[in-house]
């Protein structure tokens, strides 16, 4: 039952073949038995699931079933969860039980899927490993010796290796793209705006997107069917007209214009990354699309610009956990000042904290101009840079990340390096473009993503895309051994 | 820019951040790497370039001024570290 | 040496929305605490703020009134630092790009003189919480009530040379934003409240001297000490030799002094920046137009026309329309009582102004109605009563007794008008007094007040008395 896609347990469902609560039982049986060798979620919800799961059979039997009701789904453990803990990886906010639901919480509430679960995550989404979470690092099903990436590593994992027929995610420099490559499923990272951020604790507000992740394309084109649209609580929400954005996944893509940007495939991409490329940009040459090169002349700034911006924001998002309202308090203050540093030192862990100062830092007085002020110019030079690119092609096809998944550790000692394993994804998260991911092929024996980049609102045209493709190759059903 | 073990213990003050004496040598490394890092920037000529705060060019929707939130002053103070007479307490405050 | 005074204020006043300027929590004063602080007021995570539409035209009406330019496009920006009454650890504000800037004020000094008194500009933010330092075990305890209610900070120009213009134009300002509704302006409660930069220089200098600022002062009297006494401080500061010292400062009112803030006395970095949870704010032409039909007659239109259209002095005109209410008032009075305007004037300023004053109410509250107020008048300009009489009937109208009408009615304070009544009580007084009448006849005038006085007596008050002059001069 699990090797289905989400579309085909959708249809499954409606041909009455299984039922919500049968198949809500057997993911949670899976989660049971092999999520103890990921740790993929910090809070199963197997109760609420399966009431949830009776509630959408009920609602089925009455003739009331949606597209996805009775399909159960993860949740990145950033989504707030009303009635359940929502620790976005973190000490700070362990014993935090949200009083509410984020909006895309709801939508998936309003839709029938049964929640099986929070999956893990780097703490507070920062982080390209999901070895900075409290709760633990996050093992790559393919490799538990690996890293799933991050910061959606749960979410990705737990699709990867069949625990969840999909899951939420958000991408803030790369979180859904990066981790979906590393784990071999697809992700999409929406055009700014499109998904609500009512409810989804903020990382760095401007650059923060939630999106679908699954095994297939269709099965990202129904989620987000049900995660897009307008929420009035959310400013930076945009009133567009409903979509569906399974109605063009058959559209052929011979004509297409897609531009292979410069900077993408230089030196920096391993070679079985680039060999897996080629053999994905020939298949769809075979399907008629036309490629031309394009130059993304400030590309190369994007990561440094990046280390800006978000940790500016974040140091400002992350000044209300401070230990008076909710979320983890230190022992015994004696003083204000203490209440405040204990909580927050102790409460963090090392990343966000680095994060924090340099935050604090590029926007004191004095290095304002420098660092926050040149970081937001930059990335009016690097959106233009897509605006141009844009006008000649209708998509950008380039690597998702430089190389596989790498090992447990090896990255930690090196924020910098870390960084950069988010090269390809961070310029699309300063222009606030669409971004998908998709599984192209292996490199010893690992997957390798390749990244799809659109145009603002282009997200039918990114999935109809990446289904050509799928439609046409086998790499987005496998699986990883000992998960199948 | 190489920050100085002062330039971090001022850094974690303005960010409320407790951090340790043995630690800052190893933040003042870290934090000086990272910026290092970010000064690629100055390699790009920005004269005359709009700074870019947000990715949709929108304005800011406006909302009826009708207050529509009940009172979940329980809730809210159920998930509150401490809390008395309906007052999050903290240690006392001097002017 | 002879020193000059330079203040600029800044005024603090809370917007008169129902909701708040980023949530939907209700704005209520005096409701228990945390009550009304929502998710979005308590900065929980996840939440966000969505832009209240009637704070932002409420800015734009002051704009619109002070002559501002309204900007096309402002931004907010957060200013961030940690205080347990702000709950997200930044205060939403307007830094680079205000909604209004560059309006005016004209005030009227002590000599008659006007001045135009120069605004830098308004700009809308959030308020914060109170932190209550009640004894909870040695703790201080937070309400989140206030958090998020608007606030439109009006920056003036350092163009104020004493206390008293400084007071006066706070007074204008205060005015100004009950007349446009836009601020109930309860300085009790915080509604309005100020804060004020001062420093001296020596008089004939261009340069500014280092200034102070003076926190949190809410009454017109306490703006007025704190700077007389900030004035004296850094004179005598300066003349000792020393150097004034740029700090914060709080007011005792206790003591009569200002004292440095021991909180704020580490430099503060707000680290601003634009707030990347909310777009920028575009107000087209249409918009600003809207709020301009929604403008009232302000203050000093008012009372030109009051000079005008009731003939009252300019003294008088510019007293009843210090603020709307009053205003409002007089002009009711003034139609309801079909007699000259001076007589509704000189008595809102008058018997009425005095009776509030007494029992310590708003003209809103008063227990006399203007259309009642008018009743009454209308009682004098008919003979009705006289002027005497209206005031002891006024007083039974203040007491609750019921309009003019019923309380001359019951208390039979009705004038004498019948001559024959009158000469009839002529007659006895004449008769009672012979020896007066005696003296009066050999030439002692001042006695003819004497006589007045027993007739008017022995009515009660009640007779016409210009019937009774004239009566007396007939029969004496």
């Amino acid at each position: 039952m699990h090797e289905k896609t989400i579309a085909e347990l959708a249809a499954a469902l409606q041909a009455r073949e299984v039922s919500s609560v049968e198949l809500t039982e057997h993911y949670l049986r899976r989660i049971e038995t092999l999520d103890d060798a990921l740790n993929g979620y910090i809070t199963v919800t197997a109760e609420q699931a399966l009431e949830a799961a009776r509630a959408a059979d009920d609602a089925r039997a009455q003739g009331r079933a949606g597209a996805l009701t009775g399909v159960p789904m993860a949740h990145k453990d950033i989504f707030c969860t009303e009635g359940v803990r929502t620790s976005c990886g973190s000490r700070m906010l362990d014993n935090f039980v949200a009083p509410y639901d984020a909006g895309v919480v709801e939508r998936f509430k309003a839709a029938g899927c049964p929640v099986l679960g929070k999956t893990n995550m780097d703490e507070f989404a920062m982080g390209s490993s999901n070895e900075t979470s409290y709760y633990g690092p996050v093992r790559n099903p393919w490799d538990t010796e690996r890293v799933p990436g991050g910061s959606s590593g749960g979410s990705a994992a737990v699709v990867a290796a069949r625990l969840a027929p999909g899951a939420t995610g958000t991408d803030t420099g790369g979180s859904i793209r990066q981790p979906a490559a590393l784990t071999g499923i697809t992700g999409l990272k929406p055009t700014y705006g499109r998904v609500s951020r009512w409810g989804m604790v903020a990382f760095a507000s401007s650059l923060d997107q939630g999106g679908p992740m699954a095994r297939t394309a269709e099965d990202c084109a129904l989620l987000l069917n049900v995660m897009a649209g307008f929420d009035r609580r959310d400013s930076t929400s945009l009133e567009r007209p409903e979509e569906n954005f399974t109605a063009a996944l058959d559209r052929p893509v011979k004509g297409l214009r897609v531009g292979l940007p410069k900077p993408f495939f230089g030196e920096g991409m391993a070679p079985g990354v680039a060999r897996v490329l080629e053999e994905a940009i020939d298949h769809y040459k075979g399907l008629g699309v036309e490629f031309r090169e394009v130059d993304l002349p400030n590309a190369g700034l994007a990561v440094p610009a990046y280390y800006v911006v978000a940790p500016a924001e974040c140091s400002s998002n992350l000044a209300r956990f401070d230990g008076v309202r909710f979320g983890y308090r230190c022992e015994d203050p004696k003083d204000l000042l203490d209440l405040y540093t204990r909580s927050r030192g102790e409460g963090f862990g090392a990343e966000v904290k680095r994060r924090i100062m340099v935050g604090t830092y590029a926007l004191s007085a004095g290095y304002f101009d420098a660092y926050y002020l040149k970081a937001q110019k930059i990335r009016r030079l690097i959106a233009d840079d897509f605006a141009r690119a844009f006008q000649e092609v209708d998509v950008l096809l380039g690597p998702t990340t430089p190389d596989t998944a790498f090992r447990i550790g090896e990255k930690t000692d090196d924020p910098v390096s870390m960084y950069l394993s988010d090269i390809y994804t961070i310029a699309v998260n300063l222009a606030g473009l669409p971004g998908m991911s998709l599984p192209a092929g292996l490199a010893d024996g690992l997957p390798v993503g390749m990244q799809l980049i659109g145009n603002y609102f282009d997200e039918a045209r990114l999935l109809g895309m990446a289904h050509q493709y799928q439609m046409g190759t086998e790499w987005h059903r496998m699986a990883p051994g000992g998960f199948k | 820019m190489s920050l100085s073990r002062d330039e971090v213990e001022k850094i974690a003050h303005l960010a409320r951040l407790a951090v340790r004496p043995e630690d800052l040598e190893g933040y003042a490394r870290e934090l000086s790497g990272i910026l290092a890092f970010v000064e690629q920037m100055d390699a790009a000529d920005t004269e005359g370039v709009t700074p870019m705060a947000h990715p949709v060019e929108a304005s800011q929707r406006l909302r009826p001024d009708e207050p529509n939130e009940p009172d979940r002053r329980d809730r809210f103070q159920a998930i509150a570290p401490a809390v008395e007479a309906g007052l999050y307490l903290v240690p006392r405050v001097i002017e | 040496m002879q020193w000059e005074t330079v203040i600029g204020l800044e005024i603090h006043a809370q917007l008169a929305t129902r909701s708040k300027i980023f949530s939907g929590a209700a704005t209520a004063y005096g409701a228990a605490p945390n009550t009304q602080a929502c998710a979005v007021d308590l900065g929980l995570p996840g939440v966000l703020p969505v832009l209240n539409e009637g704070a932002v035209r409420m800015a734009v009406k002051l704009g619109l009134a002070i002559g501002a330019d309204i900007a096309p496009r402002s931004v907010f920006a957060r200013k961030n630092y940690f205080y347990p009454d702000l709950p997200k650890g930044y205060q939403i504000s307007q830094y680079e790009l205000p909604v209004v800037s560059r309006g005016q004020l004209e005030i009227e000094l002590e000599d008659g003189q006007a001045k135009t008194v120069g605004i830098t500009r308004a700009h809308l933010e959030e308020d914060a919480g109170k932190s209550l330092h009640e004894d909870f075990h040695g703790m201080t305890g937070i309400d989140l009530n206030r958090a998020g209610t608007p606030l439109l900070e009006i920056v003036s120009e350092p163009d104020l040379r004493s206390a008293r213009e400084a007071v006066a134009y706070m007074k204008k300002l205060h005015s100004l934003v009950r007349y446009l509704g836009i601020c109930d302006g309860n300085m009790q409660e915080g509604s309005f409240r100020c804060d004020a930069n001062v420093s001296v220089r020596p008089r004939g200098s261009d340069t500014f001297g280092t200034r102070t600022e003076i926190k949190n002062l809410n009454s017109f009297r306490f703006v007025e000490r704190a700077i007389d006494y900030e004035v004296e401080r850094q004179i005598d500061v300066l003349e000792g030799g020393g150097t004034v010292v740029q700090e914060t400062r709080l007011f005792d009112p206790d003591q009569g002094e200002t004292r440095p803030m021991r909180s704020k006395e580490e430099a503060n970095d707000y680290r601003y920046f634009p707030d990347p949870d909310l777009l920028p704010l575009d107000i087209d032409a249409a918009f600003i137009e809207a709020v301009r039909a929604t403008l009232p007659e302000l203050p000093d239109e008012k009372k030109h026309r009051f000079m005008e259209q009731y003939g009252l002095s300019a003294y008088d005109a510019g007293v009843l329309t210090a603020s709307r209410e009053m205003a409002d008032y007089f002009e009711a009075v003034a139609a309801a009582c079909q007699g000259p305007a001076k007589t509704a004037a000189n008595w809102v300023m008058g018997e009425l102004s005095a009776a509030l004053n007494k029992d310590g109410l708003e003209i809103g509250d008063s227990p006399v109605t203007a259309e009642a107020l008018g009743g009454l008048l209308r009682r004098i300009h008919d003979n009705t009563i006289s002027g005497k009489i209206a005031k002891e009937v006024f007083e039974a109208m203040w007491a609750g007794e019921g309009d003019a009408d019923t309380v001359i009615e019951a208390k039979g304070l009705k004038q004498i008008t019948d001559t024959g009544a009158i000469e009839q009580v002529i007659d006895q007084v004449i008769a009672d007094h012979p020896q007066q009448l005696e003296q009066y006849r050999a030439g002692k005038d001042k006695l003819f007040g004497f006589f007045v006085g027993q007739v008017m007596k022995r009515t009660g008050g009640k007779a016409n008395p210009a019937q009774v002059n004239d009566l007396l001069k007939g029969k004496l």
